[in-house]
């Protein structure tokens, strides 16, 4: 007991001393292409790394912590484990949000962008929360698949009317989180997703008592419909910024808040800096190696995120075994 | 006979079962009794080959149940577990069909039809026959369950806690009906008890575990006493002789 | 005698005895006449919706074989039977993998296409390629390659989905957990072999390699009906065994059903079938839930030998009828996988919320 309790006062500083650590990595990742710049003058090194460096660990950081943030919401406020922005449908609505904007709104601004894409995404989980609230089988499993399932009909829908606009190639871009475009001026938008996941951790006790349930939290007096409703805007804000902006990074609201709880407890209010700090040491590792991999080309850090965050999700779960599930 | 030599299977650090030797009767009432935890349903799964051991060796009439060919073993053993769910739409005939499962393998018999028809018959449940399951009552699913066990007319009939979700009308409906299974077609009944008083008055034998082990193990006149029982429990007990049956209070 | 209950909400006063002697056992056969009428004659119910599907399903075809032709009938008709081949094998394969994996798993919500398999066919495909080299295996004749993927992939399904099931007692939640996020992972992983073997160009390189319903590959229609036809013939060999599993794992172990074998050959099934349908027209998500759920809400019955006729019928019959509303009124602005998905996706929602309130 005690070895968990100071493990978990540990927590938040070694994964912020893991954030610092990739951060420089990633600052100074491709040092050898600011070198090679500085052949020619000192300023125009200086302007790759604040123009294009400084902006993409900095996306990097943002999306990173705001996902998991989201993710780590939406769970409690479903009370279940397996909710997360992609697996209640939000991330695909918040895609075809973008997709429809993108047609009907051609030319216009990205606020207005992430303004429609928050708009499906929201309207996308409202519905998901609607279905599951009127099945009657809630089964831990059940309610995540339901919104797998949700999310996949967005999803068709999207990629049929990407199919006769000529965009589906843009749509599986969109659909797979890439940093390799970030520079100064195209990524911050992303500083609206860190401070909505700030103002999560300082309300993170109504949305504990909020996922509880409706008669725990009216009986404590924390208006339930009030805190319901603001913590799905936060998780479809967040989803669709970081969708619009960069990409969506596929389960990572739903590995790193299981990874971090399952170390540290469920307590929201002291998981949530760890959650927050874990996935953006994961998205920052995640792009490092995107980047190192084939160099000088690139992998998308959503397929790198697929390949690692999944994988070590898996070999998690298979360890812990019926633990896990019985959790 | 069911042998049960040296079996113990663990969870993590937790010892469920503990190194447990026991042989079960050919016939008779059998009922294991024990507090939360204390092994006895995990002992049955095992014997019932759902679960497997990490060690030790469950044999039934000599065929080892894990290494036997499952179908012999089905014919011999048969387990009503505390699971009622079934995701399958049948009626209650189409269940108690499937007992038949191990001699028939899906194919009906002339002999399969009469044995299902009995039992749906001994279980009061012609009424009921064609209704689909999801339709039933707890206690009449339950009965519809124990048809299927019968139909499947094993030597052996395991029962993890029956009498959970049943009131006691029906409880005792269907103690009286295991009795019989065990007076009338020589069946060896074993079930695993929550209600002593029960196990007292309808059984033959009484098994009691604690903490993974056989602690007490005779007929009722022996394992239903004060120190047997407080040894088991860890509490209090007062047992009272009425109209001849062992009567075990402990409310107070 | 015991009389261990008496039922107060039983529909018929009859004696027990009487009835007992006098209604029909068989599955096969009728039952009694007095039960409530939807369970009352399951034999023609089904005879019934077997022959109105087939008719149904021949009425679709024939449009879809005769709609715009224009007089071009040596051009058009050996195309498009060709179609109704490849979409006829993809539909069945997809049909009776699904209701085959949903009795393993005793969940209606999940397919093999939902738990990764056809993303771990790409995968297998991919990897090939990979180690092979693009050019080795394009060199390759593309029967064999079909038979190398097709049996690596039964090979690593199997293997991957016995690990996760293990004894059966990790649980189902650990095991859906696990297919969701390797989905995931399959296809990450494969897209990530893309981008080292060709980083510039790996979309076309996967569109090359694979097929889709655009691009249906109809080269391997012979062998993929082969191994359907293998599939099929096991699959309903076993039906008995199926309806077992039925019961969820316990009582079938109970039951006698070897059932660590029997899972594992069903599996390879499954593994085989998805090879079929993934080879031919790529990852499709929700025809199987759509045509394993139409079947179940159709048959109401748990006998396998039905729900996967049924539910083989529905899902060609979606094929076709899909591929024909694409070709003349979409005119093939749109793709018929998209089609099927909003259209099984948006099915199955609407049957959650009926349920719910039945």
């Amino acid at each position: 007991m005690t070895a968990r309790t100071t493990f978990a006062a540990v927590a938040p500083w070694a994964a912020a001393a893991l954030v610092l650590l990739l951060a420089v990595v990633s600052l100074l990742l491709g040092a050898a292409d600011v070198n090679v710049w500085a052949l020619f003058t000192d300023a125009e090194a200086w302007q790759v790394v604040t123009v294009s460096r400084v902006p993409r660990t900095a996306a990097l950081i943002l999306s990173g912590a705001a996902l998991a943030v989201a993710g780590l919401i939406m769970q409690h406020l479903a009370r279940n484990r397996f909710v997360a922005p992609s697996t209640a449908g939000t991330v695909d609505a918040a895609g075809l949000g973008l997709l429809v904007a993108t047609i009907s709104f051609a030319g216009s601004s990205i606020m207005v962008k992430i303004v429609i894409a928050m708009l499906f995404a929201l309207a996308g989980t409202a519905l998901f929360i609607g279905v599951i609230q009127r099945i009657q089988f809630k089964d831990v499993i059940f309610v995540p698949l339901v919104g797998l399932v949700l999310g996949g009909v967005f999803a068709a829908i999207a990629e049929f009317i990407a199919y006769r606009f000529n965009l589906t190639q843009t749509l599986s871009i969109w659909m797979n989180g890439d940093f390799s475009g970030v520079i100064q001026g195209r990524y911050e938008t992303l500083w609206l997703a860190g401070a909505v996941a700030l103002i999560a951790y300082l309300f993170a006790n109504r949305f504990t008592a909020a996922g509880m349930g409706r008669e725990f939290a009216t009986n404590i007096g924390v208006n339930y419909r009030a805190w319901m409703t603001t913590g799905l805007v936060i998780a479809a804000m967040v989803t669709a910024v970081v969708v619009v902006t960069v990409g969506a990074i596929p389960f990572l609201g739903l590995i790193v808040p299981n990874i971090v709880t399952l170390m540290l407890g469920d307590n929201l209010r002291r998981v949530l800096p760890t959650t927050a700090l874990t996935g953006a040491a994961l998205v920052l590792a995640c792009d490092i190696l995107g980047r190192t991999l084939i160099y000088p080309y690139e992998i998308a850090v959503g397929t790198i995120v697929g390949v690692i965050g999944s994988g070590v999700f898996l070999v998690l779960i298979m360890r812990r075994r019926n633990t896990y599930a019985a959790a | 006979m069911i042998a049960i030599d040296s079996v113990t299977k663990s969870y993590g650090d937790a010892t469920v079962v503990d190194a447990v030797s026991l042989t079960l009767p050919d016939s008779g009432v059998t009922s294991i009794i024990g507090p939360n935890g204390a092994g006895k349903s995990t002992l049955l799964s095992i014997v019932s080959r759902i679960l497997g051991a990490d060690a030790g060796v469950v044999s039934v009439e000599g065929l080892d149940v894990f290494s036997a060919p499952s179908r012999e073993v089905a014919k011999r053993l048969s387990i009503l577990r505390q699971d009622q769910h079934l995701t399958a739409r049948i009626t209650v005939r189409e269940l108690v069909e499937f007992g038949r499962f191990p001699h028939s393998h899906g194919r009906l018999t002339p002999e399969c039809r009469e044995a299902v028809a009995s039992a749906i018959e001994y279980c009061d449940l012609a009424e009921l026959a064609d209704r689909p399951i999801h339709q039933l009552s707890g206690g009449q699913r339950q009965r519809a369950f124990v048809a299927m066990v019968l139909a499947q007319d094993t030597r052996y009939v395991l029962l993890d806690e029956p009498l959970n979700n049943l009131d006691m009308v029906h409880a005792t409906g269907l103690m009286r009906l295991l009795r019989s299974l065990a007076d009338d077609h020589g069946k060896s009944i074993v079930l695993v008890l929550h209600d002593i008083n029960y196990a007292s008055v309808y059984s033959d034998r009484i098994i009691a575990m604690r903490g993974g082990a056989v602690v007490q193990d005779g007929p009722p006149t022996e394992v239903i006493t004060e120190a047997a029982l407080e040894d088991v429990y860890g509490m209090e007990f007062r047992v009272h002789e009425v109209d001849g049956e062992r009567i075990a209070a402990y409310y107070r | 005698m015991p009389r261990p209950e008496r039922t107060s909400s039983s529909p018929a006063e009859t004696s027990p005895r009487e009835t007992v002697a006098t209604v029909p056992v068989g599955p096969e056969r009728a039952h009694r006449p007095s039960a409530p009428s939807e369970h009352a004659h399951p034999s023609r119910r089904t005879a019934l919706l077997f022959a109105g599907l087939a008719l149904a399903l021949g009425g679709a075809i024939a449009l879809f074989l005769t709609w715009g032709v224009d007089g071009h009938w040596d051009f058009a008709l050996p195309r498009r039977l060709e179609q109704v081949a490849a979409l006829a094998v993809v539909g069945i394969a997809i049909a009776v993998s699904t209701v085959v994996f949903q009795t393993l798993t005793q969940n209606r919500i999940l397919t093999p296409s939902i738990m990764g398999f056809d993303a771990l066919y790409v995968l297998v495909a991919t990897t090939l390629v990979f180690f092979l080299g693009a050019a080795t295996a394009e060199a390759i004749d593309p029967l064999a390659m079909f038979a190398l993927n097709a049996g690596l992939m039964m090979g690593a399904a199997t293997a991957l989905f016995r690990w996760v099931l293990g004894d059966g007692t990790r649980g189902l939640y650990t095991m859906v957990l696990v297919g969701v996020i390797a989905g995931t992972f399959f296809s990450s992983l494969t897209s990530f072999m893309f981008r080292v073997m060709n980083p510039n160009e790996f979309d076309t390189l996967m569109d090359q390699l694979f097929a889709s319903f655009n691009a249906i590959d109809t080269g391997l229609l012979g062998i993929a009906a082969v191994l359907l036809g293998a599939g099929i013939v096991a699959v309903y060999w076993m039906a008995p065994r199926l309806d077992v599993l039925g019961l969820g794992r316990e009582r079938a172990i109970t039951l006698g059903l070897p059932y660590q074998r029997t899972v594992t050959t069903l599996l390879l099934i499954v593994a085989a079938l998805v090879s079929v349908s993934t080879a031919l027209v790529g990852p499709i998500t929700f025809l199987g839930l759509l045509a394993a759920n139409v079947a179940y809400q159709l048959t109401r019955t748990h006998r396998h030998v039905i729900n996967l006729t049924a539910a083989a019928l529905i899902s060609v019959l979606a094929l076709v009828l899909g591929q024909a509303l694409l070709a003349h009124v979409l005119h093939f602005n749109g793709t018929l996988s998209a089609i099927i998905n909003v259209v099984g996706g948006i099915y199955f929602i609407v049957l959650l919320l009926r349920e719910a309130h039945a």
